[in-house]
C-alpha cells in the first residue's frame, strides 16, 4: 500500500495528551522479552523518524537520551505515542500511514524497548557550558549564522533546541561534516519532507549574483536568504542561472580550527540550553 | 498504429462540435456509452477517463498555444482531512466524486455547487493503513457504486444521493477495506479490496448493479486444491495478502478485465511463506462473466520490498498485436501480449538495483542479497517503489506513457511479527538512507514499444500525482509544492502552473461543458477545476 506519505517530519516535542486514561506503571517494565518484541515494533512503527535503533533518523529526535524532552514517565511516553503531539508531525498511534496501529500491550513494549536503549546511550556532555557559550558567540563564529535563544545569525537554523534532541555524537558530527547531512528548515504541509538547508547562487538577468541558502524553493520560484541575512525572492524563469549545492554553507571545522575539547564545550552548552 | 475502443483521431475535433450540444439531459449511463465513451469525450464516466486506463482526453480546446492563459473556475472544499485520492466523474453536466472517511457527493460541473452529499459513518476501531482515503466513484445506470473503509459496497442514487443498496463484503475487523474506484462493466461493478498490511486474503468482487447480488469473487490468493496454491508455504496462504486496491481495466471485444494485485503478507518478511507466492504482484486477466482466471502474470515473485503491482495497466494495440503495459512500482516497464499474458520486454524506468539478470521470459529476477535483513541494508527503489498508485497517461497520438516517478532507495530491515487478525502484519520495516541521498522526482516519458525513457522532467521533490494527457497536446501534473502544472507533451516543458496550496494525492481528469473545456484535480481538501478565460 502506498505507506510513507505522512510525510511530515517531525520536531518531537513530547507534549503530554489531554486526560485519556492511563496506567500509571508499565506491566512490562524491564522484561526483556517485551523489549525485544518492542525493538520490532519500534522499527515498524517508529524507526521511520526516529532512527534504527531508536538514535534519531535525522527526522525524529534521538531517543536514546535518558533525558527526554517532555514526556519523562512511562505513563507519559504512553500518551505521547497513543494521542501524538498536537501542532506537531508527531502523530497519534495508527495514523502516521506507516503503521496501522498498535495495542496497548505493543506501546508498553515499545517503551520498555525505549527504557533498554537508554542504558545503553547515555548522552551527557562532558565540557564547559561556560566556556561553549563564549566559543558559541566569540571565537567559533557560530552565532553569526546561528541563534540560540533569540540571540545570533539566521542564516543557519535555530540551535536553542538542538541539544535536547539530538546525540552528543551527531551534534559533533554536524559541525566537523556539516554537508553529511543538511539541517530541515520551513515543513510545508503539501511536501513529504521539509525543505533543506542547500547552498544557492543565483545570477538575476541583470548579472547580479546572490549567494545563500534556500529558505524555500519549487520548480518556478525560489526564496532565498543571502549571507547579508537579506531575503530574495525570484523566479527561476528571469534568471540568468541557478545553482544548487549538497555542500553546507557552513565552514568544515576541522580539528585545526576547533579542537575537541572546544567542541565538546559547545555541545555542552547546547545541551544545557536544550535541556531546559 | 492502430487501436480497439480508443479514442480515435476523429475525435480530436469534437470540441467544436459534441461540446455544443453538451448540455444533455440527464440521461442513463449504459453500457454503450461506458464501451464508446470516446463518442463523447465531454464526459469522464470511469476512472480512467476510458476502459483502456489511457486518462488520455480527445479534447483540445485548451492546448499548447493557449495554455498560458489558463485560470482557475471554480474550488469545491469537502471538509475532509487527510490525503483527498478522488478523480470525479463528470456525466452530462454533473460531477461525482468521493472523499475520505466514506464521502461521497454531486456538483454542479459548471459552477461547484453541491446537489447531494452522502457520508457513511466511519467505525471508530477501523484502521486502515494508509489514511481514510477513496480514490472515487463508478457509475452505471441512474446510480453511482463506491467502497468504503468498512468494507461494503453501496449504490446510490446519482440524482439524490440517497442508499439504493449496500452490500458487506468482507468484515473490516480483520483489516478488510475498500479505497477503490469500482470499474462498472456490463450490468456489474467491480471492485478489489484493501489490506495488505493486514494479512487478508485479497479478493476482487463483481455485483450485480441492479440488486448488490454478489456474482463473482476471485481469490487472489488460491485456496487448497486450485493452481497456485501450491505457492505458498504451509498455512500462509490464508493471511497471504494480495489485495487488489487499485481500478483495473477491461477490454469489451475479449469481455476481459484486466486487474492489478498487491503485495503478500507479511509485506517485507518472505520467511514463512516460501514459494512465488501467486497471485500477489500480478495482473490478472480475467473472464468478465465470471471471474474465470484467463492468465496472469506474476511481476515480482515472493515480494519483500512491498512493490505492489497495483498500478493502472494500459491497454494499446500495435503492429497487429494487442498489448498490456505497465510502468511497476519495482522500479521496471512491462509491455505484455494481453491475448496470452506473455512477456514482450521489460525495462528498468529509474533506479533500481534489486535485478540484474532476467528468466528465460525476460521478467528480471531478484538477486538474493536483495532481501531485507534483520540489521537493514539498503535497496533502490525505496518502499514507495520507482512509482506508486497514482494514474499514468497514455498519448495514443504521440505514442508515449507518462509516469511520475521517483528515484528513492530505503533501507530494509526485518522486524518478525506474528499475525493476529486485525492487527498490523508487515514482518519488516524500512527507513531513508542513512546516505541522505536527496529523493529525486520526475515526470517520464516512456516509448511502450521499447521501454526508453524518451523524455522527463524532474520536480524539486518526489510528488504523488496522476496524469493527464489531452488532444490539445498537453500533459497535466501537480508537484509536491502544490503547483498544478500544464506540460507541452512533446517536450514537457512546463507551459503554464497554478498554486493550490495543497498537497495533491490525486491524478487529473478532464471535461467539457457549453462548449468550454475544464480540466479538474483534487488537492488538500478540495476539488479544483480549470479552463480558459
Amino acid at each position: 500500500m502506498p505507506k510513507g506519505t505522512t510525510a511530515s517530519i517531525f520536531t518531537l516535542t513530547l507534549l503530554l495528551g489531554t486526560a485519556a486514561h492511563v496506567a500509571a506503571q508499565n506491566p512490562l517494565a524491564g522484561d526483556a522479552k517485551a523489549a525485544k518484541a518492542g525493538e520490532y515494533e519500534f522499527r515498524i512503527n517508529c524507526a521511520l523518524c526516529h532512527g534504527l535503533g531508536a538514535h534519531g533518523g535525522g527526522r525524529g529526535p534521538d531517543l536514546t537520551r535518558a533525558q527526554k524532552h517532555h514526556a519523562h514517565s512511562d505513563a507519559e511516553m504512553f500518551q505521547v505515542i497513543s494521542n501524538g503531539i498536537a501542532g506537531t508531525a508527531m502523530p497519534a498511534n495508527g495514523t502516521n500511514g506507516q503503521g496501522v496501529g498498535m495495542t496497548d500491550e505493543e506501546i508498553w513494549q515499545i517503551i520498555t524497548y525505549i527504557r533498554s536503549r537508554e542504558v545503553k546511550a547515555s548522552a551527557t556532555a562532558s565540557g564547559n557550558t561556560v566556556h561553549g557559550k563564549e566559543l558559541f558567540y566569540g571565537d567559533a563564529n557560530c552565532s553569526l549564522c546561528h541563534m540560540v535563544e533569540g540571540k545570533g545569525g539566521r542564516l543557519g537554523p535555530d540551535l536553542t533546541a538542538v541539544g535536547g534532541s539530538r546525540t552528543r555524537e551527531a551534534l559533533i558530527d554536524s559541525v566537523r561534516n556539516p554537508s553529511r547531512r543538511l539541517a530541515w528548515g520551513l515543513t510545508e504541509s503539501t511536501k513529504e519532507f521539509p525543505q533543506e538547508y542547500e547552498s544557492v547562487t543565483a545570477v538575476t538577468a541583470d548579472g547580479k549574483q546572490i549567494q545563500g541558502v534556500t529558505m524555500n524553493e519549487d520548480s518556478f520560484s525560489v526564496q532565498i536568504m543571502d549571507t547579508n541575512e537579506k531575503i530574495h525572492l525570484l523566479q527561476k524563469d528571469r534568471l540568468k542561472s541557478f545553482q544548487k549545492t549538497r555542500n553546507s554553507a557552513m565552514p568544515k571545522y576541522a580539528p585545526e580550527a576547533l579542537n575537541d575539547k572546544e567542541l565538546d564545550d559547545i555541545v555542552a552548552y547546547l545541551v544545557s540550553v536544550g535541556a531546559k | 498504429m492502430t487501436r480497439r475502443n480508443g479514442i480515435g483521431r476523429k475525435a480530436i475535433g469534437y470540441v467544436g462540435s459534441v461540446l455544443l450540444v453538451s448540455a444533455i439531459s440527464h440521461t442513463q449511463v449504459t453500457s454503450e456509452r461506458l464501451i464508446n465513451s470516446a463518442r463523447e469525450p465531454q464526459n469522464w464516466m470511469t476512472y480512467s477517463g476510458d476502459y483502456s486506463g489511457r486518462r488520455f482526453s480527445a479534447l483540445d480546446q485548451i492546448n499548447t498555444t493557449n495554455a498560458r492563459t489558463i485560470a482557475a473556475k471554480w474550488v469545491y472544499q469537502t471538509a475532509a482531512t487527510g490525503k483527498l485520492e478522488t478523480t470525479p466523474l463528470v456525466v452530462d453536466g454533473i460531477l461525482y466524486a468521493t472523499a475520505q472517511d466514506n464521502r461521497a457527493f454531486a456538483l454542479d460541473a459548471r459552477t461547484g455547487r453541491p446537489i447531494w452529499m452522502y457520508q457513511r459513518q466511519v467505525p471508530s476501531d477501523i484502521r486502515p493503513c494508509c489514511g481514510h482515503v477513496n480514490r472515487g466513484v463508478a457509475i452505471l445506470g441512474d446510480k453511482v457504486f463506491m467502497g468504503t473503509l468498512d468494507a461494503h459496497v453501496i449504490a446510490l442514487d446519482a440524482k439524490t444521493g440517497n442508499v439504493v443498496w449496500d452490500a458487506t463484503s468482507a468484515d473490516y475487523r480483520n483489516g478488510y477495506s475498500f479505497t477503490v474506484a469500482p470499474l462498472a462493466v456490463k450490468n456489474l461493478i467491480v471492485i478489489g479490496v484493501s489490506g495488505g498490511e493486514y494479512g487478508v486474503r485479497g479478493f476482487i468482487d463483481a455485483y450485480d448493479a441492479d440488486t448488490g447480488a454478489r456474482k463473482w469473487r476471485f481469490y487472489t490468493v488460491p485456496g487448497a486444491g486450485e493452481p497456485g496454491h501450491n505457492t505458498w508455504e504451509g498455512d500462509s496462504w490464508k493471511v497471504g495478502g494480495a489485495p487488489a486496491w487499485n481500478t483495473g481495466t477491461y477490454d469489451p471485444s475479449t469481455n476481459q478485465i484486466f486487474w492489478p494485485t498487491g503485495n503478500p503478507a507479511p509485506s517485507n518478511r518472505g520467511e514463512g511463506r516460501a514459494g512465488d507466492n501467486l497471485y500477489s504482484n500480478s495482473l490478472l486477466a480475467l473472464n468478465a462473466d465470471t471471474g474465470r482466471l484467463d492468465w496472469y502474470f506474476q511481476f515480482t515473485k515472493h515480494d519483500e520490498h512491498d512493490w505492489d503491482a497495483t498500478q493502472i495497466p494500459v491497454l494499446l494495440d500495435a503492429g497487429g498485436k494487442h498489448l498490456i503495459a505497465q510502468a511497476n512500482r519495482n522500479g521496471f516497464f512491462y509491455l505484455l501480449d494481453r491475448s496470452s499474458g506473455k512477456l514482450v520486454s521489460s525495462n528498468a524506468y529509474g533506479k533500481q538495483t534489486w535485478s540484474d539478470t532476467k528468466d528465460g521470459e525476460g521478467r528480471p529476477v531478484a538477486k538474493k542479497e536483495a532481501s531485507p535483513t534483520l540489521e537493514g541494508h539498503t535497496v533502490c527503489p525505496g518502499a514507495l517503489g520507482t512509482t506508486n498508485w497514482f494514474p499514468p497517461s497514455y498519448d495514443p497520438r504521440a505514442g508515449l506513457i507518462y509516469v511520475t516517478a521517483r528515484d528513492q532507495c530505503d533501507i530494509f530491515s526485518t522486524a518478525p511479527q506474528p499475525y493476529e487478525a486485525g492487527h498490523a502484519y508487515y514482518g519488516s520495516a524500512y527507513f531513508p538512507s542513512e546516505e541522505a541521498e536527496p529523493y529525486l522526482g520526475f515526470l517520464k516519458a516512456i516509448d511502450p514499444m521499447t521501454g526508453e525513457v524518451k523524455l522527463k522532467f524532474q520536480h524539486t521533490t518526489p510528488t504523488w500525482s496522476g496524469l493527464l494527457s489531452t488532444a490539445g497536446g498537453l500533459v497535466f501534473s501537480a508537484d509536491a509544492e502544490g503547483n498544478f502544472i500544464a506540460f507541452e507533451a512533446a517536450s514537457l516543458k512546463p507551459l503554464w502552473h497554478f498554486q493550490m496550496g495543497g498537497a495533491v494525492y490525486a491524478a487529473p481528469m478532464a471535461f467539457a461543458l457549453d462548449g468550454k473545456e475544464y480540466v479538474a484535480i483534487a488537492a488538500g481538501s478540495a476539488i479544483y477545476t480549470f479552463g480558459l478565460p
